[in-house]
């Protein structure tokens, strides 16, 4: 038993070396220095996850019992990569520029962003999945067995299992789901499975050195010894070569762990261009040493040894218990690193198609406004996380880890491989329809279950060997392994062919037959012409949403930070400042899109839909998904952009003359207003020097009074003289500043204190450390900035019990302090002049304040090269003061 | 019919990028049909496995060294151009 | 004498020298500080004489003097403006509206004694 806690120590060993890689690597990428995260060689080791433990171990089994039809498994993907050009590189290019987060969601949004397609997909992905993660779990207790050299209890069998899930899923919460946004690849992950890629070829390949040359003796006696054994000639059904080809081709494009790193987790597109050669080159050299393993094993180890393990058994046979071990390792990081991705892949259909939509409509409309969407989702994802493994466990307790599970993986293959048709055709064929698809998939799910997935249980699981020899009822033109009477063939090509067939078939027909709805014609026309740039997305027409809501909206899904970076961004290219853009279809289109990273393609429609309050499709639109009319689309396109240029430009025009207009009012009002804030304090000063200077009966207490109301009055009317003053200073640029370091926090305090915030019933939360940046500027200025904005808050802030949180915080690589009270904010009418001289908000007079605040902190942002902006959507009056480039500065 | 923004001779590179694309095109084709080319052996008996091996590896290897050249050329070209298949 | 002033204003210091000067002269004053209500509050109270600021939280003073000269019951009520800008066209919208009297902040104690004394005898020696 030394032996099996030295493996486990090494094994634990190894699994904390991944955790690490993971964490440093997602360090390394959230802090910007992932250049090499993202390079070829990791994405085409991270493709290796279709080499799972079935590969280590059970392909050098596989040849000793077939001879060379193993290869077929790798050949498959081999002629896909190779031909990269065809489909692989439209499958990305389509992937990223829908942003899709799985094959579910491509499908899905494919074929008019239909819910019902991406469940059933889902299912088929679950079910096809499933019984692999299981076979997964199997190898590694098996493993695990043949070092300990004696058949464990079966308690401590399925023991091993549970932990070995148990900590998989553990693994995969905490680096798979740290963000949200499916397009932001987890880089943490794909690092730890590239690293468990190499060790798995390094061990494949030491073990298969150590048999040619270590027991073997060299190329030439292997080659000896395969010539003696009992594969020595070549003998393979025509039918289960091509059939099985097909079938593994079919796997990389539609296994969804495979879709995740080949398709999601990709970062640019020319990565496949190194994969197409690279990853076959990998596949060549997993498989080149497991028919000489296989023909060792067979000549050396005891008759009735099970050849699935000859990787590990023959190596501990020669004494080679370090080469045995690094063996386990290889298989360990076979299986895991699936088992990780998988869980991933599948967590993210099944939360997005299933558990989510659920709960939105359960929630019914309020789910737009209350409540954080994003721990929702977050949730619900790490939640299928461990759904998916328990499951998987469960398959593997409840099948007692038998022979059923030997031959799971390629049922596993033809199940998944029922969604081919429906995502070739997607791609390739406009005329393809939802209803089509749908009828696709649904008959070769169903055929794949009757004919492979549930005889594949054996005898009285599902069917009775009656059923299985003459067909339910009696019928026996519906034997699952022999439909309509055509016997013979063999039972995996059989089932292969029908579902395949008939799947393709109703596909096509009931595309054939059925109409499109226009957004399905229009996602079409995007698929299908996805490197022809000019075709127009436009699904969205202009609605009546309000930006804000779509803000709000935005905020809970997308996150504050990332929210308000799209919408100032759009909101700038439109020439308009602030975070509110002009409701575009263009700039929805674009919104949903960073919606459908997060929540899929369906599920985000659907959510934008409830705000704009219709999903319409225009006869413009339509217009584009006519090909016949492509010339005529041309003109018209040009003729539109310069319309749409027009109605731009005269948009802002009129937004510059609705605030000219103001200004200028506010101009005229101007003098006005300065004559009634130095008249109401000299009306005070005036009457009460008479009283004062007419003497008569005054008592001593009223005269100190009325002195001290002079004394008042005199000062306000000095502050409001140096107001005016710094501000006409501010405005004519001869200011000069008082540059000097200091924190963030220390400014804070001044100013707080400065405002009185310790008196006022209004509660200040701050954000703590984050406040501990060092900065570089005018400090005094800067708080007088914040004083204004905590005066502000506390004087017009009408809230109950009234909190202002003080956030510090990077967005855009800028530091930004936002001051969001709880109250009712500032209506939007208001906002556009709130930073105006003079103005106040809605008739109330401000307590002592002239309305040159905001003005004065405007003109003072300016100066110091940052910026003040009120940020609409965040519940109470809330205003940000970006920063000057506040690391640069501090490294002065 | 050709139409008028297709003009019937193209410069040399732009000749050749597009050939370069059909051979990419045809790669697929190749390697399916060579990694098919044992069925023709199905029935015989006397093809040893050690030839199957040789064959298969072989092929494969010349397809991934094919692939490694056509890639680098592929791998810096717009995506654009694939329109000229139509 | 006991007659009754009105003083509708928002400036505490105003309120209190206006108060103080007008009631060492014997003058009865009731203060209001907000616009919205003003018009309810002069019926209320039945003043002699209102003074009203132009810039009043709520409502301003041209809409409440509106007010008051649209209703048979303070139709006559002497009215005196109060206003810190001070502009000829405030001068002259006062006066369309219906003002008794004008004034513009600052002022000195002894002529705002003297309106209000005509202004309130005026009126009685008209009615």
């Amino acid at each position: 038993m030394g032996m099996l806690n030295v493996l486990v120590a090494v094994s634990l060993a190894y699994v904390l070396f991944l955790f690490v890689v993971a964490f440093l690597a997602d360090h390394a990428a959230a802090r910007g220095h992932a250049k090499w995260l993202q390079s070829p060689l990791i994405y085409t080791l991270s493709l290796s996850i279709y080499c799972t433990a079935w590969t280590f171990y059970g392909a050098v089994g596989y040849a000793a019992r077939s001879g060379l039809e193993y290869l077929t498994i790798y050949l498959g993907p081999s002629i896909v990569m190779i031909g990269w050009w065809w489909g692989l590189r439209k499958l990305v290019r389509i992937g990223r520029s829908q942003r899709v987060t799985s094959i579910a969601d491509l499908i899905s949004s494919r074929f008019g962003k239909s819910n019902s397609l991406a469940v059933v997909v889902t299912v088929i992905a679950v079910v096809g999945t499933t019984p692999y993660i299981a076979l997964q779990l199997q190898s590694v207790t098996l493993a695990l067995e043949a070092f300990a050299g004696e058949a464990r209890t079966s308690a401590g069998h399925n023991a091993t299992a549970l932990w070995l899930a148990a900590g998989l899923a553990l693994f995969t919460v905490l680096f798979g789901t740290r963000n949200l946004d499916a397009n932001e690849r987890h880089d943490g992950v794909v690092m730890a499975i590239a690293v468990e890629a190499v060790v798995k070829l390094l061990a494949l390949v030491a073990v298969g050195l150590f048999v040619v040359w270590g027991i073997a003796g060299g190329v030439g006696p292997v080659m000896e010894m395969i010539s003696q054994s009992e594969i020595a000639v070549w003998q393979v059904s025509s039918g289960r070569w091509a059939g099985l080809m097909f079938l593994s081709a079919a796997a990389l494009l539609t296994l969804p762990r495979m879709f995740q790193v080949l398709v999601v987790e990709n970062e640019d597109e020319r990565h496949l261009a190194t994969a197409s050669w690279a990853f076959p080159a990998y596949l060549m050299a997993m498989s080149l040493f497991v028919v000489p393993i296989a023909v060792v094993g067979l000549e050396l180890m005891p008759a009735g040894a099970n050849p699935d393990l000859f990787v590990l058994t023959l190596p501990l046979s020669q004494g080679q218990d370090a080469l045995a071990m690094l063996s386990f390792l290889g298989g360990f990081s076979s299986a895991t690193s699936m088992v990780i991705v998988a869980a991933i892949a599948l967590s993210t259909m099944v939360s997005n198609h299933i558990v989510m939509p659920i709960w939105l409509s359960s929630q019914g409309a309020s789910a737009m406004v209350a409540g954080d969407v994003r721990h929702v989702v977050l949730l619900s994802r790490r939640l299928s996380i461990m759904g998916v493994l328990a499951l998987g466990y469960f398959y593997f307790h409840a099948t007692g880890g038998g022979e059923a599970l030997a031959a799971i993986g390629l049922i596993s293959f033809a199940g998944v491989a029922q969604t081919l048709p429906a995502l070739l055709g997607g791609i390739f064929w406009r005329g393809a329809t939802r209803v089509g698809a749908l009828a696709g998939l649904v008959t070769g799910f169903v055929i794949w279950g009757y004919t492979m997935f549930m005889p594949s249980f054996g005898p009285d699981v599902f069917f009775t060997q009656d059923v299985l020899d003459h067909g339910p009822l009696g019928l026996v033109w519906l034997r699952p392994q022999a439909l309509f009477g055509i016997s013979g063939l063999d039972p995996m090509i059989h089932a292969l062919v029908w579902s395949m067939s008939l799947n393709a078939l109703f596909f096509v027909v009931a595309s054939l037959v059925s109409f499109p709805t226009p957004l399905e014609r229009l996602q079409g026309a995007q698929f299908v012409n996805v490197f022809d740039h000019s075709a127009r997305p436009g699904v969205w027409s202009r609605g009546a949403a309000e930006a804000e809501d779509l803000l709000v909206m935005a905020q809970r899904i997308l996150g504050p930070a990332d929210a308000q970076a799209l919408f100032r961004s759009e909101a700038a290219s439109q020439g308009i400042t602030g975070y509110l853009p002009q409701i575009s279809p263009e700039f929805l289109q674009r919104l949903e899109r960073e919606m459908a990273g997060s929540v899929g393609a369906a599920t985000a429609h659907a959510m934008i839909g409830q705000i704009m309050g219709r999903a319409s499709v225009t006869v413009e639109d339509l217009m584009a998904v006519a090909d016949e009319t492509a010339q005529i689309m041309e003109y018209s396109n040009q003729l539109e952009a310069k319309s749409a240029e027009l109605v731009h430009t005269t948009r802002q025009l009129r937004a510059a003359n609705e605030k000219l207009t103001q200004i200028s009012h506010q101009k005229d009002a101007f003098l006005s207003q300065i004559s009634h804030e130095l008249r109401t304090p000299m009306t005070s000063i005036r009457a009460f020097s008479e009283i004062l200077r007419d003497g008569g009966t005054l008592e001593l207490k009223a005269q100190e009074k009325y002195a001290g109301i002079i004394h008042d009055e005199a000062i306000r009317l000095t502050r409001l003289l140096d107001d005016l003053l710094d501000l006409s200073v501010l405005e004519n640029g001869q200011v000069s500043l008082n540059m000097r370091g200091g924190t963030i926090a220390s400014v804070l305090d001044q100013a707080m204190a400065a405002a009185g915030a310790e008196n006022n019933p209004m509660r200040i939360r701050r954000s703590g450390a984050r406040e501990d940046v060092r900065l570089f500027s005018d400090l005094d200025r800067l708080a007088q900035v914040f004083i204004n904005l905590i005066s502000n808050a506390q004087k017009y802030c009408d809230a109950k019990s009234p909190v202002l949180t003080i956030s510090v915080r990077e967005v855009e690589g800028q530091l930004v302090v936002d001051f969001t009270d709880n109250g009712s904010g500032i209506p939007k009418a208001s906002q556009e002049v709130i930073f105006e001289k003079f103005s106040r908000v809605g008739s109330d007079q401000a307590a002592g304040g002239a309305g040159l605040g905001l003005a004065i902190c405007r003109e003072i942002m300016l100066r110091l090269g940052g910026q003040i902006a009120y940020l609409p959507g965040q519940g109470g009056a809330s205003f940000r003061v970006t920063l000057p480039d506040a690391l640069e500065m501090a490294a002065q | 019919m050709r139409k008028a923004d297709h003009p019937l001779f193209l410069e040399r590179e732009s000749y050749r990028r597009r050939r370069l694309m059909d051979a990419a095109r045809v790669a697929p084709v190749i390697t399916a049909f060579l990694f098919c080319f044992p069925l023709l052996w199905v029935g015989r008996e006397d093809v040893p496995t050690t030839f199957a091996i040789i064959y298969l590896f072989s092929v494969w290897l010349v397809l991934v060294v094919g692939a490694y050249f056509l890639s680098r050329r592929l791998r810096d070209m717009p995506g654009r151009t694939d329109r000229t298949r139509r | 004498m006991g007659k009754r002033v009105l003083l509708i204003e928002d400036e505490p210091n105003i309120i209190e020298a206006i108060s103080f000067i007008l009631s060492r002269d014997g003058w009865d004053v009731d203060t209001h500080a907000n616009g919205r209500d003003a018009v309810d509050r002069v019926k209320e109270r039945n003043p002699d004489l209102v003074i009203l600021d132009v810039m009043l939280p709520g409502r301003s003073g041209f809409d409440i003097l509106g007010d008051l000269r649209n209703q048979p019951e303070t139709i006559d009520l002497p009215v005196l403006m109060l206003t810190a800008r001070g502009q000829t066209k405030d001068r002259e919208m006062a006066k369309r509206l219906g003002a008794s009297c004008f004034m513009t902040k600052p002022f000195s104690n002894a002529e705002v004694l003297d309106i209000v004394r005509s202004l309130v005898e005026g009126q009685k020696a008209a009615s």
